[in-house]
């Protein structure tokens, strides 16, 4: 026994080593705080209407909603925008846009060329808000009930399996 | 003549090392250095393993940005890293606190120490033990203490 002993460590090692790799996560997210959370606050000018301003009032409705980061420089905010405008249409989630320090007449110009999923916008053009959401790119999809509190983040893009998963089942438990 | 031309192009080349450096700075000499050495315990949250003082990422010069901002303001470093904390998590820190969850990592090298230090000890005394008699060596010695016995 005494004799195998280094054997079993080395195996047990590899198997621990071995059940992280194989687990299904990508080691560039970085697990969100947030979660359970007040909203933090904002006051952002709104990115369609001049001389309007954005406030997290819009995450007290009553109603879950989703808080979208996203830039029009961003390619990821490209590729899930299709699935945001499902989300929108088809299964009437509201979004709340934000838009992250980007360029307001290129994020008008995005949307006039991809649709506009949002119920509205605020522009975030230095990225404070993102800072205060613990954003740390774009595009990150927050879920948040009708209260102001933080349900769940999604990191990186909106793909079919995490409407499937994620968005749905949990809008509807909050509902 | 071409010593020169490689030192031109060296300098030409070493452009991304001064990228950092290129923020305004803040205008109190002894702030700004609070400011630059927080910066240096701040993990960039892009690029993962280097410091927000090291990294060239968008995000990280917002964050160098916001901490010149705040020790500006008179924010002390502990305020600042616990303003970061709570948006980002302690994974923002590039060296974990000391709590709860973090004994185990901290106390780990030292555990390990104290492990390996019985386990040579043990050994060691093991290796001063003299060797156990073979059946012969026994039979032998037997033999001996019998006679002596005998004799007295």
């Amino acid at each position: 026994m005494q004799r195998f002993l280094p054997l079993i460590v080395v195996a047990a090692l590899a198997a621990l080593f071995l059940s992280m790799l194989l687990r299904d996560r990508n080691p560039h997210e970085i697990k969100s705080v947030m979660m359970g959370k007040e909203s933090p606050a904002f006051t952002l000018p709104a990115l369609l209407e001049a001389d309007k301003q954005v406030t997290d009032d819009v995450l007290r409705t009553g109603h879950p909603v989703l808080v979208n980061f996203f830039a029009s420089w961003c390619v990821p905010c490209r590729a899930e925008h299709a699935n945001l405008m499902k989300l929108a249409k088809e299964h009437h989630i509201p979004i709340i846009g934000i838009n992250y320090k980007d360029d307001p007449a290129k994020a008008r110009a995005y949307l006039a060329e991809l649709g506009d999923p949002y119920v509205t916008i605020a522009a975030d053009l230095h990225g404070r808000t993102g800072i205060d959401w613990g954003v740390t790119g774009v595009p990150e999809t927050f879920i948040v009930d009708g209260n102001g509190k933080i349900r769940d983040r999604l990191w990186g893009p909106v793909v079919v399996d995490s409407i499937e998963k994620k968005i749905l089942p949990e809008i509807e438990a909050i509902k | 003549m071409k010593r020169l031309m490689v030192f031109i192009l060296c300098l030409a080349f070493s452009a991304p090392a001064f990228a950092v450096v290129a923020d305004k700075p803040l205008a109190d000499p002894a702030k700004e250095a609070v400011a630059r050495s927080l910066m240096k315990e701040i993990r960039c949250l892009v690029c993962q393993n280097e410091s927000i003082d090291e990294s060239d990422a968008d995000l990280a010069k917002d964050l160098r940005g916001l901490i010149r901002e705040h020790v500006a303001k008179g924010d002390s470093p502990k305020q600042i890293r616990q303003f970061l904390v709570d948006r980002y998590g302690d994974w923002v820190l590039l060296k974990p606190p000391v709590q709860p969850s973090t004994y185990l990592l901290w106390g780990s090298p030292f555990l390990f120490l104290i492990l390996g230090g019985i386990a040579v000890m043990r050994r060691r005394v093991r290796a001063n033990a003299p060797e156990p008699l073979s059946a012969e060596e026994e039979a032998k010695l037997k033999k001996l203490l019998r006679s002596k016995g005998d004799k007295a």
